[in-house]
């Protein structure tokens, strides 16, 4: 069963936490670890849960999130 | 499939926004569009001064810095030497309502053949969170500590409004970037407003209520609820004009 | 068309003129805001720039104009406005921007009595301004000074191929004088002028990299290097700069006038010959550069030097600079747009070779 991907680039996110607000399902978080400009980038939790509806790409400030549906 | 992917027309530099501030969806919407138009190639973009002044680090075309306020006289200048392309600009609220609004007044009514965007978070970032025409009556800033007093300090003033009133103006429309819904319908005025261009038919302008999260003070997520619950009852969204026959996309 | 026509002779107003040596010279697009005396330049190109395919926009001010100026200037089209001393004032943060963006353009003062709002007649209070940059940072604009209707349209080809060659703001300094007067004008068609293709113009990107106008270097290190070169730029100026001589082979007493003044002078300057003082004149035709070198020399064989302007003295700064001591400078100023008569200077010269003669004492 192919399943939704949600791309985040690590090193564009800037921490700010839109994604994780707007995500219907509840599956974003931020990572524990920082990337290099010192923010805690936004990741996926739970990609089965992912319906591909992209409101996190939709709200990214820094077009760093893609989607892939199916 | 793809549903959601990085615009072609934008740089591998990561944006200097701040973290969460919706320039950045606003520049986004911006590449998209000049990429769904196939334009890139034959587009010139002209900087104002503020956040945005970094523009033609992140969107992949041609550029020209002008003075404070100035753009859409310096669009004018390209237009009218190149008809064919595609020539927009990107302004803050200083920008474009305060020094600005001689030139944005008359570039509108004279229907030069142009797309402004007109990014208004009722502050100046760049400056360090000044009262901007577009402050709202309450707000504190830097030069109003204690909340805009219209007594003192007068009431914002409402550009798009003001400019759908002008003959030139062909396509005029407000647009918020605080959700999901706004960014979509965001997204087809920004659209819209290049292809009335395209059309020749006139002077467009989208003006696109943003957050700033570092000078109102407020976390990212905390920043987009006060859009709500602060400047759409000012700023009210809607297309203000419309070409003929044209359809409203924003509610 | 004028420009296929044989070279005509005609009766021209100055401002009339100098719209004619745009077109001449190829330019196409003008911005401009009306502002007495030089209200004939847009006028008369808003009928011709559209007869020649060009583009003719009345803005909402001179701030507007100037920035239609850099817009246009920078998609590599030869572009011109012109004004009078208080809208050369408003443009002032515009043409700092042109500069250090090293777009080419043509500005036109047509100066008119000031400070503030002044008054119509003609003066020569606008050198200052005119050369020494007028807005903010390190940077110069060109400055040719015409001194008849011929020169009004001459100066103009030369300062957009000027402009153009060094990618750098020029100006046709003029007064109200020179604009109104009406004199033969032989309209030549532009020399043939060989330069640089304009690969710093955007225009759009095409199939190429993306180009960028811009006086912007936040980088310290950049910004200086950015200057520095500027700043050579204009010392590769020097050579531009131009001047007249008039029978000053065995003068004592040398006059230094520009434009309109400078015909006043001229005929002071035969009266005096008359009378057998020994006098002659320089006249600046260029004000930046300004032409140092014949005023060097002079400073030699000279007694002294008069100065003559229609201000409180500001081209008289630049003089002194250039004699380096070597002579006296005396000043002589109107303002309010009143010349001098011939009798008048003649006096102020019999008063300068006498004050020159006590101080070598």
């Amino acid at each position: 069963m192919t399943m939704n991907q949600v791309i985040i680039h690590r090193e564009r996110c800037k921490g700010c936490q839109i994604c994780i607000e707007v995500c219907p399902q509840k599956i974003l978080s931020l990572e524990e670890k920082i990337n290099s400009h010192g923010y805690h980038p936004a990741q996926m939790k739970d990609a089965k849960k992912c319906t591909g509806c992209a409101f996190c790409a939709t709200m990214c400030p820094d077009a760093a999130i893609e989607v892939e549906r199916g | 499939m793809k549903v959601a992917a990085r615009p072609k027309c934008l740089t591998q530099q990561q944006f200097s926004y701040c973290p969460g501030c919706t320039h950045g969806i606003g520049t986004r919407l911006v590449a998209e569009a000049l990429d769904e138009l196939g334009v890139i190639e034959n587009t010139v973009g002209v900087l104002a001064v503020g956040c945005s002044v970094m523009l033609y680090k992140f969107i992949d075309c041609d550029f020209i810095q002008a003075p404070h306020g100035r753009a859409p006289a310096v669009a004018t200048g390209v237009k009218r030497a190149l008809p064919q392309q595609t020539v927009f600009a990107y302004q803050g609220d200083g920008d474009l309502a305060a020094i600005g609004t001689a030139e944005i007044v008359h570039a509108a009514a004279r229907g030069e053949k142009i797309t402004i965007f007109f990014v208004n978070n009722a502050i100046y970032g760049m400056t360090g969170g000044q009262m901007a025409p577009t402050t709202v009556e309450g707000q504190v800033t830097t030069t109003t500590p204690t909340g805009r007093d219209p007594a003192l300090a007068g009431y914002p003033i409402q550009m798009a409004e003001m400019l759908a009133t002008l003959e030139g103006s062909a396509y005029i429309a407000r647009v918020a970037l605080n959700n999901p819904k706004n960014v979509r319908q965001a997204k087809r005025a920004v659209q819209r407003a290049f292809e009335v261009q395209q059309a020749g038919l006139g002077f467009s302008l989208v003006e696109l209520i943003s957050t700033c999260p570092t000078n109102w003070g407020a976390k990212p997520v905390e920043a987009l609820s006060l859009i709500e619950e602060q400047m759409l009852p000012t700023y009210p969204l809607g297309e203000f004009k419309l070409p003929e026959g044209m359809k409203a996309v924003v509610r | 068309m004028r420009e296929d026509k044989v070279v005509e002779k005609v009766l021209m107003k100055g401002n009339e003129a100098l719209a004619e040596g745009a077109l001449a010279a190829g330019c196409r697009y003008f911005f401009g805001y009306p502002i007495t005396p030089q209200n004939e330049l847009p006028a008369y190109l808003a009928k011709r720039l559209p007869e020649n395919g060009g583009v003719f926009l009345q803005a909402e001010s001179e701030i507007g104009a100037i920035n239609m100026v850099f817009g246009a200037a920078s998609t590599g089209e030869r572009v011109m406005t012109s004004s009078s001393g208080p809208g050369i004032s408003l443009k002032q943060e515009g043409i700092s921007y042109i500069a250090g963006s090293e777009v080419p353009c043509v500005i036109v003062n047509i100066m008119r009595g000031g400070p503030g709002l002044g008054g119509i007649q003609p003066s020569q209070a606008d050198y200052f301004q005119a050369t020494r940059g007028g807005g903010h940072g390190d940077y110069r604009t060109l400055v040719l000074a015409p001194a008849s209707v011929q020169e009004l349209y001459d100066l103009t080809i030369l300062a957009f191929d000027l402009a153009d060659k060094y990618q750098n703001p020029s100006m046709v300094l003029g007064d109200g004088v020179l604009g109104q007067m009406m004199e033969p004008v032989l309209l030549k068609p532009a020399p043939k002028t060989e330069l640089p293709e304009k690969t710093w113009a955007v225009r759009g990107k095409g199939s190429g990299e993306a180009k960028l106008i811009t006086s912007l270097y936040l980088e310290p290190e950049c910004l200086e290097v950015h200057n520095l070169k500027l700043s050579r730029k204009y010392e590769s100026m020097a050579g531009e700069a131009r001047w007249e001589e008039y029978l000053t082979e065995d003068a004592e007493l040398i006059l230094v006038a520009y434009g309109t003044m400078a015909r006043v002078v001229k005929g002071a300057v035969r009266r005096a010959r008359e009378l057998g003082l020994k006098v002659g004149l320089v006249r600046p035709i260029t004000l930046y550069p300004f032409p140092e070198e014949p005023l060097l020399k002079l400073g030699k064989q000279a007694t002294a030097f008069l100065c003559v302007e229609m201000s409180m003295g500001q081209m008289v700064d630049d003089v002194k600079i250039a004699v380096a001591g070597r002579a006296p400078v005396f000043f002589y100023g109107r303002a309010g747009g009143i010349f001098p008569t011939t009798a008048k200077l003649v006096e102020e010269i019999e008063k300068a070779m006498a004050e020159a003669q006590e101080a070598r004492k």
